[in-house]
């Protein structure tokens, strides 16, 4: 059944408790999935699917266990091979909402592979990158998003590793949609899960999630009450990339094709300012390689454009073959190529 | 007996005065070799469908590098295919060729040990050139040679020469003119053996639709080929080989890839279900998944994945959905894949997992055949994990074989492995066309009602839980890897409940053993020697058991379908020989099992060349086993 049968009574009648599982939540307290999990269950009921069209599909790691808290149908796959098993069951039963829950270890690491070719062929998921910067639940090894020199259990001297960008990754691997947010911000992460779940494709969301066991603080930098303002910048559709407690900081490009903050009404005019636009794919990289200490964290929806989503392809392709060649008749098939008789 | 390209067409002193002779033969063995350009695949599979059409019995092996074009006129480059076609029934394609058709040096090279004595020796001397000769490492000229001479029936036939000859004026480039050689050889071997050409002619026509100008240049050195046979007097007999007296029916020639393809489709047919494969190309798999792709108005959807892990993935995930899910593959692509299979055992959600094996370890010998992965099928995944085995054992059998295996992955809510291998894959064999009503129903039944709805309570029989897919209300849950709890499937860390799912786990699989008939033995219920096998070697015991018994030998044999569980009275079988052979193309994997099993010797026969068995070999070991002295 898709979203538009369900009659308008029913899409009322769910609230945020029906996608509350009897499972206990198991992770550790003060944990940032929580503020994740809460969210997502708030999203759910407003999108007008029941609950058992809608499938959640997790690996392994501390945020691969959101599957059992909702009140839905899930899996929890194996380590970083979440996007292989939603590709299957999205491209045979389109119908269904599939989401994808994933970490920085399970969906960068270990599955990787499986991350790019998803979003390269634009599968219709909905996929929640929860970026900790750390493996949590096997306690503390530094992750493909840990900074350089990050001293973990498994890199007491510092890490030499070079992390990379989830939001630059997927770009590069031809998402359509693009977004991050951050678990403590609740309406900025609700409003972005929305905007991904009306998305048609691969949404990609990025959510900086505090490990607070074994990397608390990873993004205080641009959390905390007295900084955030200068520290994030919040991408909106239309608008001009301001940020600053004033809101008088602004990003535009140089001579040199070079982004640049300037101070509103001193090096320069509103005007000046980039205007948001998330079909705009240049500004969609450029936004992305924003990063401290010479800018704000963008934070929002990066690119966001259409394109024919893989499991629609799919199952248009298999509708144009049974209209040019029919239903295939079985015994025709067992029977094709020279045959002879034996009497 | 000599004909050289020097006979020209003008000169007429070689056209035939005489009659060739014929001789009734009952099998032949042809084997066509050259170098893998020389499209020694394609003439195989066209003399192939000739002898099929004749209603001969016949069986075939290609044999090619796993090179796609190694340097041409080498050694690793050379390319053959081999026929066995007779009027009776055969099970293998021949030990030993009677006839070889050699394009090169490289060919004749690495061929000639294997031609009986006696044989025909068809050589293209066109190419016995100074510099294919060096490829190949012969010194002198080995057609010169008169022992060779003497050993075997040789004809030198100029074949590169009387192919531009034929082609002379049709404008066509001296590469395309070279590449439409192996035409003459595929006629003269028609007009040898009386093999009727019109299907291999519309079949050119076909195969080159858009190129209708290089369709018409293969047909005229066929016809070539053909006309040099019935005209000049270069041969001096022309063989007959009657129809087999085949069981009646209508037939079609399948590989065993083709036919597991059509196993699989006739399963989605039957049960009204979707089948989703999800797979990585893999040598010999492949055309498994290229097969399929073409089916989409069969019910059936493809999935070429990113690699082997999101095949079985993207397989287990259209499962959880509700389809028949299908991944295939072969050894080293099946070791990526055993930890997904972990999950489908604990998920209990139907999957078919196709291993085409090849030759081992690691990336081993692609293109060889081997049947090495028999204790990775049965045991080879971590944790107590037990997943039913079955094998094919003939190209045809694998369109059963196949159907099978989705039987019981329903039925038992298992995955499933099913092992063919390289040999059977791309060899083929008439077959008996089936219908396929008369196959046991593949019932699909999920289940959609709510009311006292447990994820894992079992159907008191086989042990399956149910089938509860997305979209059914009132029915949401959540499965995983995670050790479930034996009712309600959520999440357990009980260690009794642990214990308990152990245990039930393997009770299940081990109840697909009431599915499985009771053994067929060929031959007497008791003896001196029961051969033993499973898989592609099927042919070779048979053919061997088949000739030891016409000679009043106590020899029976069984071969196994069911790997795992192994059949209820196999035990009881084994205890009325004498001894138990068994044979393998691995270092003794089934024996190990059944050793462990049933706490009997067995007598091992192993071979591990990438090759099959060949009858001889396993006569020679039954005879052994008769004549040594018992204690
Ligand atoms: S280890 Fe870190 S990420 Fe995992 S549950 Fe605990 S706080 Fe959360």
């Amino acid at each position: 059944m898709s979203a538009d049968l369900i009659p308008v009574s029913q899409k009322q009648a769910l609230t945020k408790k029906d996608f509350q599982s009897d499972q206990d939540v198991r992770w550790c307290p003060g944990c940032g999935d929580y503020a994740i999990l809460a969210q997502v269950q708030k999203l759910m009921p407003e999108l007008g699917i029941p609950r058992h069209d809608i499938v959640f599909i997790s690996g392994i790691g501390c945020s691969s266990r959101f599957p059992y808290y909702m009140n839905t149908y899930g899996m929890h796959s194996i380590h970083g091979r979440a996007p292989a098993f939603a590709t299957g069951l999205k491209a045979s039963r389109p119908e269904l909402s599939v989401w994808v829950v994933t970490g920085d270890g399970d969906g960068l690491s270990i599955g990787g592979n499986h991350m790019i070719h998803t979003l390269r062929r634009n599968v219709d998921l909905k996929i929640l990158l929860f970026n900790n910067r750390i493996y949590g639940l096997t306690k503390g090894q530094y992750s493909p998003t840990s900074e350089l020199g990050k001293k973990t259990k498994s890199t007491p001297y510092g890490s030499v590793d070079a992390p990379f960008s989830p939001a630059q990754l997927a770009l590069g691997a031809g998402s359509t949609f693009v977004a991050r947010s951050v678990d403590v911000e609740p309406p900025h992460l609700l409003s972005t899960l929305r905007a991904a779940a009306t998305h048609k494709g691969s949404a990609f969301v990025e959510i900086y999630q505090n490990c607070n066991v074994f990397n608390d603080g990873a993004y205080s930098y641009m959390t905390e009450k007295a900084v955030k303002a200068d520290a994030q910048l919040v991408l909106e559709p239309g608008k001009p990339l301001v940020f600053g407690k004033a809101k008088d900081k602004a990003i535009r490009m140089n001579a040199k094709l070079q982004p640049e903050v300037f101070t509103l009404g001193k090096d320069g005019d509103l005007s000046q300012a980039i205007v948001h636009d998330p079909t705009n794919e240049t500004l969609a990289w450029m936004l992305a390689h924003l990063a401290p200490p010479h800018f704000p964290t963008p934070i929002g929806v990066f690119r966001s454009v259409e394109r024919p989503a893989y499991d629609a392809l799919m199952n248009d392709q298999e509708k144009d073959v049974l209209a040019k060649k029919g239903k295939g008749d079985l015994q025709k098939l067992l029977n094709a190529g020279e045959t002879w008789v034996v009497k | 007996m000599e004909s050289t390209a020097q006979k020209t067409l003008g000169d007429d002193s070689h056209l035939r005065v005489v009659p060739p002779t014929v001789e009734e033969l009952d099998t032949v063995t042809v084997r066509f070799c050259g170098d893998s350009g020389d499209g020694m695949q394609l003439t195989g599979t066209e003399f192939t469908k000739s002898t099929a059409i004749l209603g001969n019995d016949l069986a075939t092996f290609p044999d090619y590098p796993a090179e796609i074009r190694a340097p041409a006129g080498t050694l690793p480059g050379v390319s053959g295919f081999q026929i066995q076609f007779s009027s009776h029934d055969i099970y293998t394609p021949g030990d030993a060729p009677d006839v070889l058709v050699a394009m090169n040096p490289a060919a004749l090279k690495t061929n000639l040990p294997d031609l009986l004595p006696g044989g025909i020796l068809v050589v293209n001397t066109g190419a016995f050139n100074e510099t294919n000769l060096q490829k190949a490492g012969y010194a002198k000229n080995p057609i010169d040679d008169e022992q060779l001479q003497a050993k075997y029936r040789l004809f030198k036939v100029d074949i590169t020469k009387l192919t531009e000859l034929s082609l002379e004026g049709s404008g066509l480039g001296s590469k395309e003119i070279a590449r439409s050689k192996n035409m003459f050889a595929l006629g003269m071997m028609c007009w040898m053996y009386g093999r009727p050409m019109d299907n291999i002619i519309d079949g050119l026509r076909q195969k080159f639709t858009k190129k209708p100008e290089i369709a018409e240049a293969n047909v005229q050195v066929l016809k070539a080929g053909f006309n040099y046979g019935e005209t000049t007097e270069a041969f001096s007999h022309k063989y007959e080989v009657k129809p087999a007296r085949l069981a009646p029916g209508k037939y079609r020639n399948v590989t065993g890839n083709q036919a597991a393809a059509l196993g699989f489709v006739t399963a989605a047919a039957r049960s009204g279900v979707r089948l989703f494969l999800g797979s990585y190309p893999i040598t010999p798999a492949s055309d498994i998944l290229h097969e399929l792709s073409s089916y989409k108005n069969y019910g059936v959807m493809t999935f070429q994945a990113e690699d082997e892990i999101a095949g079985i993935a993207s397989a287990i995930g259209a499962s959880f959905g509700g389809s028949l899910a299908l991944t295939t593959s072969s050894g080293p692509g099946v070791a990526l894949k055993t930890e997904a299979m972990g999950l489908a055992l604990m998920l209990e959600l139907p999957l078919v997992i196709c291993n085409v094996q090849r030759g081992g370890p690691s990336t081993g010998l692609p293109t060889k055949t081997e049947q090495a992965d028999l204790l990775q099928a049965v045991y080879g995944r971590n944790g107590e994990s037990p997943i039913p085995v079955l094998a094919s054992s003939t190209p045809g059998d694998c369109f059963e074989a196949a159907y099978e295996a989705f039987r019981i992955a329903v039925k038992y809510m298992t995955p499933v492995l099913y092992l063919t291998d390289g040999y059977l894959a791309n060899g083929s064999e008439p077959w008996l066309i089936p219908d396929p009503a008369k196959l046991p129903p593949i019932t699909v039944k999920y289940r959609t009602d709510p009311e006292g709805f447990h994820a894992y309570q079992r159907d008191p029989k086989t042990l399956a839980r149910p089938w509860v897919i997305p979209g059914t209300p009132g029915m949401e849950h959540r499965v995983g890897g995670l050790e479930k709890d034996s009712l309600t499937g959520n999440v357990s860390y009980d260690p009794q409940n642990h214990e308990k799912m152990i245990r039930t786990r393997a009770e299940k699989v081990a109840r697909v053993a009431d599915e499985i008939p009771p053994t067929q033995i060929f031959g007497e219920p008791s003896g001196d020697v029961l051969v033993l096998g499973w898989g592609g070697t099927y042919g070779a015991l048979h053919q061997a058991v088949e000739s030891l018994q016409k000679r009043g030998k106590k020899v029976s044999q069984v071969h196994l379908r069911w790997l795992n569980p192994l059949p209820k009275d196999l035990g009881e079988v084994i205890r009325r020989f004498q001894t138990v052979l068994v044979p393998e193309l691995n270092l003794g994997q089934l024996s190990k099992i059944l050793r462990s099993t049933y706490l009997v010797d067995c007598v091992t026969l192993n071979k591990i060349q990438g090759k099959p068995f060949k009858v001889a070999e396993i006569v020679a070991k039954v005879n052994e086993l008769l004549e040594r002295p018992r204690a």
